[in-house]
């Protein structure tokens, strides 16, 4: 019965303060896969921040990097789970230490008049480029760990952004840490 | 050998040594059924409904150590199955269904007959597969099987194109499986079982808790020869009933939301707790905040890491096959000289029995109507203990629970995690065609067993002897109890009207039917039944409909929040 009092019972258990993590994982490159990660978490109600999955130098395996917030406790879980998962090979949740992340964006911004100067000296700031140009828009690229691109998102007048597309983030560990068959 | 996939199929359940195949024919298996059709080590066992050949193969599984197999058609075949395959996943038995699918080119385009049979099923499942290949069918049936079998096991799909299995390439049978992303850990870890025994060792007011998981993983013997040597009290679920004997002086019987009195007390106050494949339950602990208000030291052995530290924090897991790992702690135990503290162990036992005393499973049986207790209590007792018993789900299914006292593994079949009614007679013919001979009573409610009384049908046709013991008692009895409880006395819904003649009904598929009404004649009754070697007889017991299932943990509260009778309400 999922009752207030049995609720309240499971929050004392994971009442700990819930954080972002990064999970990366390995996975058979076969059809299906994903939506075997994607339901778990919605089927145990775990929840998911991006995921960005496209297969490695080894055509057999994709990896995957998940984003998800949860205690302790439910990050433990959802590792547990992933790794039951038959077709996945290795997780490793890289927030636990030292690691690099990066995401893609792609901005189109109106760009006519004097914003045109404008915007594109915003993007130089942030390293951005501009690969595609027209008489009224840009499409600015940027690459870089989530906080930077919403500053850049934040840098640009709200009324320009015609669009925007992120990647969701990709992450691997710094130095000797290798996630690898 | 270049033969077809149909024929693969079918020559793969052969090398798997698969004697019962239980299953529906339909247009996208049609090719399978005509090489069945040409052979005979494989016997099929046709039933009445797709859900029932997953409840019968699952009944097959549970009592024998084997996998138990299926075979469906593709769309209405398959959803059928979801209900049986669902139950199987929540009580991890292997299992493998096969599943018909439209062929490769109508797939997606809303075909007759055209379901994501593979999609349906995923989060149902163990795993998975949909054959896109004739090459790859004896691969992928290869790895089904061990998939089952191995680790936590569990139910197992395969959905095959029809198209797939009228082609043709050469039949090799792998010898072994080998999965880079699958290895389940069979062995514990060895500093893990050492820090355990110390806590058994130390402990004052020890605990053993054992789940489905010691029948599953077949470790009865080593957890009995452990508890034994420990002196410990141990409790089971009503998963692990018969992992250890009911009728043995440590056994504190069942425990959780129907548990026993000094079995519920006993988990809660113990001071070292060694749970041995079980899952702490929100039926078995209740409000996991109120078993985490008493301090003590767990110990969780279970196959599965996912399961440990899931609603209970543990001290000392260990991820390893409940046998392999009991083995290692029964050997540390065997080589050394230290004894559990034997002062404290007699004072914990004196509380026990003073628990005990309570008799919480007491009942009076007079003049007037069958109890239900009494009914089960002589099933016991005419049986010998030593039956099959598979049950539905209410009522009925506690009370099996609570006084078939299970001494034996593999004894006791229900629907324990999805509480699936409708499972207790499909079940009973899975056991049945394994233990030929055996007594197999499927306890049952008028409720559950018109979920799937179309396989008296199947019973009649494959001839299975099995004693159906109806306690009807015109409810839908478990939510008329907690409508009792908890709503006011408000019966929405939960009366049966125009029920069947039961034993009419038995009588026109051909089965002996007897309705019984006097508590005078359960006894006699039952010896009667079960001296009938060849015949199914349907026994329709009218109970005392007022009769509750107690002790009683509400949902949601503590396990020491007991309701032990009538009484105390």
């Amino acid at each position: 019965m999922l009752d207030a009092a049995w609720l309240r019972g499971l929050m004392v258990i994971q009442n700990t303060t819930p954080m972002r993590h990064v999970i990366s994982l390995l996975i058979e490159n076969e059809s299906g896969a994903l939506s075997r990660v994607s339901g778990l978490f919605s089927a145990r109600g775990y929840n998911i921040e991006s995921l960005t999955v496209a297969p490695t130098e080894d055509a057999s395996l994709s990896r995957m990097t998940i984003v998800t917030t949860g205690s302790d406790d439910v990050v433990e879980q959802i590792t547990k789970h992933l790794n039951k998962l038959v077709e996945v090979v290795k997780v490793v949740d890289l927030s636990e230490s030292a690691h690099i992340e990066r995401e893609l964006m792609l901005v189109k911004v109106r760009a006519t008049g004097k914003d045109r100067e404008e915007v594109k000296r915003m993007a130089d700031i942030f390293r951005g480029r501009i690969i595609d140009v027209t008489d009224t828009s840009y499409v600015i690229e940027l690459t870089g760990n989530q906080a930077k691109l919403d500053s850049f998102v934040g840098a640009i007048e709200a009324g320009l952004i015609l669009e925007t597309v992120r990647s969701g983030i990709c992450g691997v560990g710094r130095g000797d840490r290798v996630l690898k068959v | 050998m270049v033969i077809t996939g149909a024929e693969i199929v079918i020559r793969c359940l052969q090398e798997e040594k698969v004697d019962y195949l239980f299953g529906y024919p339909g247009g996208a298996v049609l090719y399978i059924y005509d090489e069945l059709f040409k052979q005979d080590k494989v016997r099929h066992v046709l039933v009445r409904h797709e859900q029932a050949a997953i409840h019968a193969a699952d009944g097959y599984a549970r009592s024998t150590e084997k996998v138990g197999v299926a075979l469906v058609t593709s769309g209405p075949g398959a959803t059928n199955a979801v209900t049986g395959i669902a139950t199987a996943f929540c009580d991890s038995i292997p299992m493998v269904v096969i599943s018909g699918q439209v062929p490769s080119a109508a797939i997606g385009q809303d075909a007759f007959q055209e379901v994501d049979t593979v999609g349906i099923t995923r989060p149902c499942v163990k795993h998975n597969f949909l054959v896109r290949d004739v090459r790859d069918i004896a691969e992928t049936i290869k790895k089904a099987f061990y998939l089952a079998k191995t680790g936590r096991p569990g139910p197992v799909l395969v959905d095959i194109p029809k198209d797939i299995t009228a082609q043709k390439c050469e039949f090799v049978y792998p010898q072994t499986v080998s999965m880079r992303s699958y290895s389940p850990t069979v062995k514990g870890h060895h500093g893990q079982i050492k820090k355990a025994l110390q806590l058994l060792l130390e402990a004052k007011r020890p605990m053993v808790y054992a789940g489905g998981g010691v029948v599953l993983g077949d470790a009865a013997d080593k957890l009995t020869a452990l508890v034994r040597k420990l002196g410990f009290p141990c409790t089971n679920t009503l998963m692990g009933l018969g992992g250890y004997p009911a009728t043995d002086r440590q056994s504190l019987g069942m425990l959780g939301m129907h548990g026993n009195y000094e079995a519920n007390m006993g988990m809660h106050y113990c001071d070292v707790l060694l749970a041995v494949g079980a899952r702490f339950d929100d039926r078995v602990i209740g409000s996991p905040a109120h078993f985490a208000s008493e301090p003590r030291k767990i110990i969780h052995i279970d196959i599965d890491p996912s399961s440990i530290s899931k609603r209970v924090k543990v001290d000392v897991p260990i991820v390893g096959d409940v046998g392999e790992v009991l083995g290692e702690l029964l050997a540390l135990l065997d080589s050394t000289a230290e004894k559990p503290d034997q002062e404290s162990l007699g004072g914990w036992w004196k509380q026990i029995d003073e628990w005990r005393r309570r008799d919480c499973l007491k009942f009076s049986q007079g003049e007037g109507l069958i109890k239900p207790q009494y009914v089960i209590q002589k099933l016991w007792e005419v049986t010998g203990g030593d039956a099959f018993v598979t049950s539905d789900v209410g009522q009925h299914q506690m009370w099996a629970a609570q006084y078939y006292k299970f001494d034996k593994p593999r004894r006791w079949v229900n629907s324990g995690g999805l509480g699936t009614m409708g499972f207790g007679l499909p079940a009973a013919m899975g056991v049945q065609l394994a233990h030929p001979g055996s007594p197999v009573a499927c306890v049952t409610g008028e409720g559950s067993i018109q979920m799937n009384i179309q396989e008296l049908s199947t019973c009649k046709q494959f001839r299975l002897p099995i004693k159906v013991i109806l306690l009807n008692n015109g409810y839908l009895g478990m939510v008329r109890q907690w409508q009792e409880l908890f709503h006011g006395n408000r019966y929405s819904e939960s009366y049966m009207d125009a029920l069947p003649d039961f034993s009419k009904l038995a009588a026109a598929y051909g089965h002996v039917g007897l309705r019984v009404d006097k508590p005078g004649d359960v006894e006699g009754a039952l010896r009667e039944a079960f001296k009938q070697k060849n015949d199914l007889v349907f026994l329709d017991f009218q109970v005392d409909a007022t009769e509750n299932v107690y002790p009683m943990v509400q949902g949601g509260k503590g396990l020491t929040d007991m309701i032990l009778s009538a009484e105390d309400l």
